[in-house]
């Protein structure tokens, strides 16, 4: 569905991106993942155009991003961003509008979409529909975002993490909820984020990029048990040792509760 | 007061159009010019430095550098287009008013721009909308509250500074504060003070409502703000309707400058002018003193009366003193009528002569009663003059033939010289001979015993074009040479100037003396 040949970047002397190629098939969720600066949020960029790739190419369907125009290309993926981005001006329904508006579509069709999607991402219309984005909590803000990025029924959506600011119990039920999301409309997403354990729980496959390069691409599990070099070895034993301080707290609890 | 009240909807109205106008118009330049360079660094810093060198030039000033600016223009697009520019009057005022506003519209416009959050914009980018979307949906809602700060800021700045406009020929609440301290009506002075105040703090009023509205999303402020907002532009734009409508045929247009004499005596030609021949006319007080001629000879206004001297010295450049009166009022009817087309129509028969004066007491107990007696005291005297005079040839022209070397000089309005000298401000004024004040101050003039100052004929002058299609108007102000006096003039003044008379009705109660 999204192929990536040779990509690269390049900002005056220094390389951001370097001779990046990537597949990502139909309903499959790849995640880009890596330290900051890694250049994982300037790829995801590329994809949709918001940054001109230097080198290479972008291929969606087949076809080379370049021969559409960017905004005509953009409005049919769909973006979240780090920065979640909600216009401050505007309702939390005609945040969700814009790009069906942009589109063209019919005044009720749109209605219609609002609505199924603050439904989809569990926020009540009736209650949310007209609320500004300063009135939203951190988590409610990430879904509306979401749900703008969902809007005009994208095939293909490119999350730059979305759920990055969040306190840990919403995020972990956000994920849950989101890995369930995307299997029931069979969204083909790029997922970027710099958390070893979200990548591991939504991944089906993981994109490790190591200043500007690709380091490995695999499953999970390909990734924890054949390692390509020492840089993904070492980021892949972060959220064992993380493991084994919470099993060890776990079988501690257990035996305290026997005695 | 009843006479003020009556002239303060035309004033007002008037004002309304200059100041409305310059402010679309500089919202028109300056907005989009914003758009333009904000987030450009390279462009914005210069732009907004030169839109800050204009700020920094003095309102009265600027409209003053309009006229010539015009005039030049105007020549400029005659030649090539064929299209004649007006160098006074609404124009020259609505040019520097723009220029005025343009500066906090546009910081305004560029603060507000590039304080969008990027991130916004990029959003914006995101979800697939086109740079003209980005811009029209995104950056100027979020940019707009500011932008509309700087909208107030200039209002405000307009509205008081368009009272200046009334020297260069426009109409504006400034008519009633620049004839009412010329013929000390202060009734007048205070109705012009309180309407431009008011009309300021009741835009400020308007556009902060739409400010907040705006910053806090509430639609039906900001609808309310704009409705009020667009009823004042609707109120003013009739204005614009009616008077074309109305001056099809042209009125034949009497200029004055800025003082009493001038104001009596362009009621005084109008009314002629009307009575004899019963064409249009109409009255342009309080024009700067060159704008007066620069207005005459680009046929701006048509008749206006100035003093041979002022002509021969500032217009002849001559410094060469002839013989007698008679012989420079000649040379300057053959000059005017060589050089720019324009027919002196009748000398009235008195002069309005500069002259030197003291108070009465004050140049007794000096022993001073002619200006060659002058010159050893003056090191420790103040002069005071009206704002043109120390910078006209005249003045020179005495210093070095008296040698004259004054402590201090003082320009001020010359309304105000008799009082200051009379209350000890300056001690020594240069006086129009014709003033009224100078004997009921009980000022003493001195003497030009060397003969420097030049003889100061009143001389009706008429625009080539009146002279060419309207001579029974010429004939009409031919019959009045010689009909005045000095102490005729010298009594209308006071008349205004202390009897509080206003000028129109002194000049019917002459002619209605005149014998025919």
């Amino acid at each position: 569905m999204i192929e990536l040949e040779r990509l690269g970047k390049r900002y005056g002397a220094t390389l951001a991106v370097e001779d990046l190629s990537l597949e990502v098939a139909r309903g499959e969720l790849l995640v880009l993942l890596g330290g900051s600066g890694s250049g994982k949020t300037t790829t995801l960029k590329m994809v949709n155009r918001l940054i001109e790739p230097s080198t290479g190419c972008v291929r969606i369907a087949g076809r080379d991003t370049r021969e559409l125009a960017p905004h005509a290309l953009r409005r049919g993926i769909g973006y979240s961003f780090q920065q979640v981005g909600l216009f401050p001006h505007l309702s939390v329904a005609r945040n969700v509008a814009i790009t069906p508006q942009l589109l063209g579509w019919s005044a009720q069709r749109i209605a219609a979409r609002v609505d199924e999607l603050l439904n989809l991402v569990e926020l009540e219309p009736s209650a949310f529909r007209e609320r500004r984005p300063g009135q939203l909590s951190g988590g409610e803000q990430q879904r509306v975002g979401l749900a703008r990025a969902l809007a005009a029924e994208p095939e293909v959506v490119l999350l730059d993490e979305p759920f990055g600011a969040l306190d840990p119990l919403t995020r972990d039920r956000l994920q849950r909820w989101f890995g369930a999301l995307r299997r029931r409309l069979g969204l083909t997403v790029i997922f970027v984020t710099h958390d070893m354990v979200e990548a591991l729980a939504l991944g089906d496959r993981i994109a490790v990029l190591n200043r500007g390069c690709l380091a490995q691409v695999g499953t999970p599990t390909e990734l924890l048990n054949a390692p390509a070099d020492a840089y993904v070895a070492e980021l892949m034993a972060t959220p064992r040792r993380q493991a084994a301080v919470v099993d060890r707290f776990l079988a501690a609890a257990a035996r305290a509760s026997e005695a | 007061m009843a006479e003020q009240l009556r002239l303060l909807p035309g004033y007002l109205t008037a004002h309304l159009q200059l100041t409305l106008s310059a402010l679309l118009l500089a919202v028109a330049i300056a907005v989009p010019l914003g758009i333009a360079v904000a987030r450009r660094r390279r462009l914005e810093t210069p732009l907004l430095g030169l839109a800050g060198v204009v700020q920094t030039i003095p309102g009265l000033a600027l409209l003053a550098i309009m006229v010539p600016a015009l005039a030049m223009l105007g020549q400029l697009t005659q030649r090539t287009l064929g299209l004649e520019l007006r160098s006074i009057g609404f124009l020259p005022a609505l040019i520097a008013l723009t220029l005025y506003a343009l500066l906090p519209i546009l910081r305004n416009t560029v603060v507000g721009i590039g304080g969008v959050d990027p991130a916004l914009v990029e959003a914006a980018r995101g979800v697939g909308m086109t740079e003209s979307d980005v811009l029209r949906r995104v950056t100027l809602p979020l940019a707009m509250p500011v932008i509309v700060a700087g909208l107030r800021t200039a209002a405000v700045w307009v509205v008081g500074t368009a009272t200046l406009s009334t020297p260069v020929g426009a109409t504006s609440l400034g008519n009633f504060i620049f004839s009412g301290l010329q013929t000390r009506n202060y009734a007048a002075v205070g109705v012009g003070c309180a309407a431009a105040a008011g009309l300021a703090l009741l835009l400020d009023q308007l556009i902060r409502t739409l400010e907040a509205g705006l910053r806090d999303r509430r639609r039906s402020q900001v609808a309310s703000a704009l409705l009020l907002l667009a009823g004042l532009c609707a109120w003013a734009a009739l204005g614009f309707a009616a008077p074309a409508a109305r001056s099809s045929s042209r009125e034949i247009v009497i200029g004055a400058k800025t003082f009493t004499e001038q104001y009596v005596l362009s009621e005084l030609l109008a009314a002629r002018i009307a009575e004899e021949t019963g064409l249009p006319t109409r009255t342009l007080p309080s024009l700067g003193s060159t704008v007066a001629f620069d207005a005459l000879r680009a046929g701006q206004i048509d008749v206006y009366v100035d003093y041979s001297g002022t002509v021969w010295a500032t217009l002849m450049r001559r410094a060469q003193l002839p013989e007698n009166r008679t012989r420079v009022l000649d040379e300057v009817a053959g000059f005017l009528s060589a050089e720019h087309g324009i027919q002196v129509a009748a000398a009235l028969g008195f002069e309005n002569s500069y002259a030197l004066g003291m108070r009465a007491d004050h140049a007794r107990r000096l022993g001073v009663a002619r200006i060659s007696q002058l010159a050893a005291h003056a090191p420790r005297l103040e002069i005071g003059g009206d704002y043109e005079f120390f910078q006209r040839p005249e003045w020179k022209t005495l210093q070095r033939v008296y040698g004259l070397a004054f402590a201090a000089e003082r320009s001020m309005d010359s309304s105000l010289m008799y009082q200051a000298v009379a209350q000890g401000e300056v001690d020594v004024i240069t006086a129009f001979s014709t003033d009224g004040r100078i004997a009921a101050q009980d000022i003493k003039l001195l003497e030009d015993d060397r003969g420097a100052i030049p003889p100061y004929d009143a001389i009706v002058m008429v625009g080539a074009r009146v002279a060419r299609e309207q001579p029974e108007a010429v004939a009409a102000l031919a019959g009045l040479a010689g009909t005045i006096d000095a102490e005729r003039m010298r009594r209308m003044n006071l008349a205004v100037d202390q009897g509080g008379r206003a000028p129109a009705e002194v000049a019917r109660e002459f002619l209605a003396g005149l014998v025919r």
